[in-house]
């Protein structure tokens, strides 16, 4: 971005997000400010957009468009296995408590474009737990979901994975779990088996199901204070007793008013249930 | 720029920088008087995973508190904030930090022009940036941000600076304020106060 100035004011800002309010049902006002801000002005610019007024009229009256802006401000850049140290510690310590139950399930909340639901889905199979386990991966945005359900990942990023998959603990040959196809590595069926894509958007659904595990990695640094607290209730609402949340490095249980009945598992970003 | 025309105008200085500028922040940080009424929030460029070394290294050096960036927290005067490696620290209009992991911008995550920008909006004319030795252009475009709402901007004397590149490109395409070599920042941060 190569803006000095900006060419949408904090104001305008707020029209926007009052628009898709309205116009749409997507509530985006307990979002970070500076984040979405920064967001709204890459898309601005990536898309050449004239002045705010065409920019505004575009999004409000152009379906398309609309989804390729929640799209765009939402930011789905995710990984396979990306901080190998907590997925180590699902392998090791978390998954096989939950292998006594008879059947696991697993909410993926914001699982983006799928690198992480797969992630697990290899875990849960080299453990023995797939088949008894059932991962819900929800986000809000239908066209990611639509590419997770894919199970296609550029080729570019296999070396990375594999790295990560095997710093994770990861025994088998990474490479057997995906086929070539020119650009893009085709994740085998029976990993998605287990998997069910849904949009689900944690400002405004409700709790669906009970888990045993829920994983929210790198969602909850886009809300505000407020919009967390509500977000982390609706967790404590889904999960069982004895269940285990698990949230991204730089985010934290601590001062949610739910803390009280939550253990952190040592060293890492996750909380068991525990009243 | 003449010394102390900035005294009392500065709500924040922010530090950036990639190669070499860590030597760079081990020489100045012992020279900071510890009454700083500014935060000081530092952006390098590091790998990832390294994350708890580098509070800790400079920690080392300074009597003023030293700390890596938490989301949603509020920035206070008197303390050293780092932002963490692989996401990128934004400043909210409330003094608060957020944190996002977006994609990268000049091949980093932290990128010093994300901060800068989004700080240059906020504190305005109270804003100083530093720009420290490095190879690659990140930060100049901050600049230029930081410039146009009335900031300072502030860079590493490229003739001192290990890896001259980054401080170069600022002086060609920033009106900077200041070109420090390194021996003489501390003083020029200790007299923003």
């Amino acid at each position: 971005m190569n803006l000095e100035l900006p060419v949408i004011s904090d104001v305008q800002v707020e029209v926007l997000l009052a628009d898709l309010l309205e116009q749409y049902g997507y509530d985006f006002t307990g979002y970070s400010k500076a984040s979405i801000k920064r967001r709204i002005l890459r898309l601005y610019s990536l898309d050449k957009a004239l002045s705010f007024a065409e920019f505004r009229y575009r999004i409000n009256n152009d379906s398309f468009y609309f989804k390729r802006f929640v799209e765009q401000i939402t930011v789905n850049v995710t990984e396979m296995f990306r901080d190998p140290v907590f997925f180590r510690t699902l392998r090791d310590v978390v998954l096989p408590k939950l292998g006594t139950y008879p059947l696991i399930r697993i909410w993926l909340a914001g699982c983006s474009t799928g690198e992480e639901a797969y992630s697990i889905s290899i875990i849960l199979k080299e453990l023995n737990l797939l088949h008894k386990s059932l991962i819900y991966a929800t986000d809000l945005n239908p066209s990611v979901l639509e590419k997770a359900a894919q199970g296609m990942f550029a080729m570019s990023q296999m070396k990375q994975y594999s790295e990560n998959y095997i710093l994770s603990g990861g025994t088998e040959e990474f490479s057997s779990y995906y086929t070539a196809n020119y650009s893009l590595a085709k994740f085998s069926e029976e990993l998605k088996k287990k998997i069910i894509f849904s949009t689900h958007n944690l400002v405004s659904d409700h709790s669906f199901n009970e888990f045993q595990l829920i994983l929210c990695r790198n969602v909850l640094i886009y809300f505000d204070r407020d919009l967390q607290h509500k977000v982390l209730r609706l967790f404590d609402d889904s999960l069982e007793g004895l269940g285990y949340l698990a949230l991204g490095t730089k985010e934290t249980l601590d001062f949610s008013p739910i803390s009280q009945n939550y253990k952190r598992v040592p060293a890492e970003k996750i909380w068991r249930k525990v009243s | 720029m003449e010394e102390g025309e900035l005294m009392g105008k500065c709500d924040a200085l922010i530090i950036g920088g990639s190669a070499g500028s860590l030597d760079v922040l081990l020489k100045v940080l012992p020279l900071l008087s510890t009454s700083l009424s500014f935060p000081v929030i530092i952006v390098i460029h590091r790998k990832h995973g390294t994350d708890s070394l580098l509070p800790e290294l400079l920690s080392g050096r300074t009597r003023l508190f030293v700390k890596e960036v938490n989301e949603k927290e509020p920035i206070v005067a008197g303390t050293v904030y780092i932002a963490p490696s692989d996401y990128h620290t934004l400043i909210e209009q409330d003094r608060t930090f957020s944190l996002d992991y977006s994609e990268k911008v000049n091949y980093s995550r932290p990128a010093i022009d994300v901060t800068f920008q989004t700080a240059a909006e906020v504190y305005r004319e109270k804003l100083v940036c530093l720009l420290l030795s490095g190879s690659n252009a990140d930060g100049v475009n901050g600049l230029k941000s930081v410039k146009a709402w009335g900031g300072t901007a502030i860079i590493q004397d490229p003739a001192t600076a290990q890896v001259a590149y980054m401080p170069e490109q600022a002086s060609i395409h920033v009106k900077i304020d200041s070109i420090l070599r390194i021996e003489d920042m501390a003083e020029f941060i200790n007299l923003l106060s």
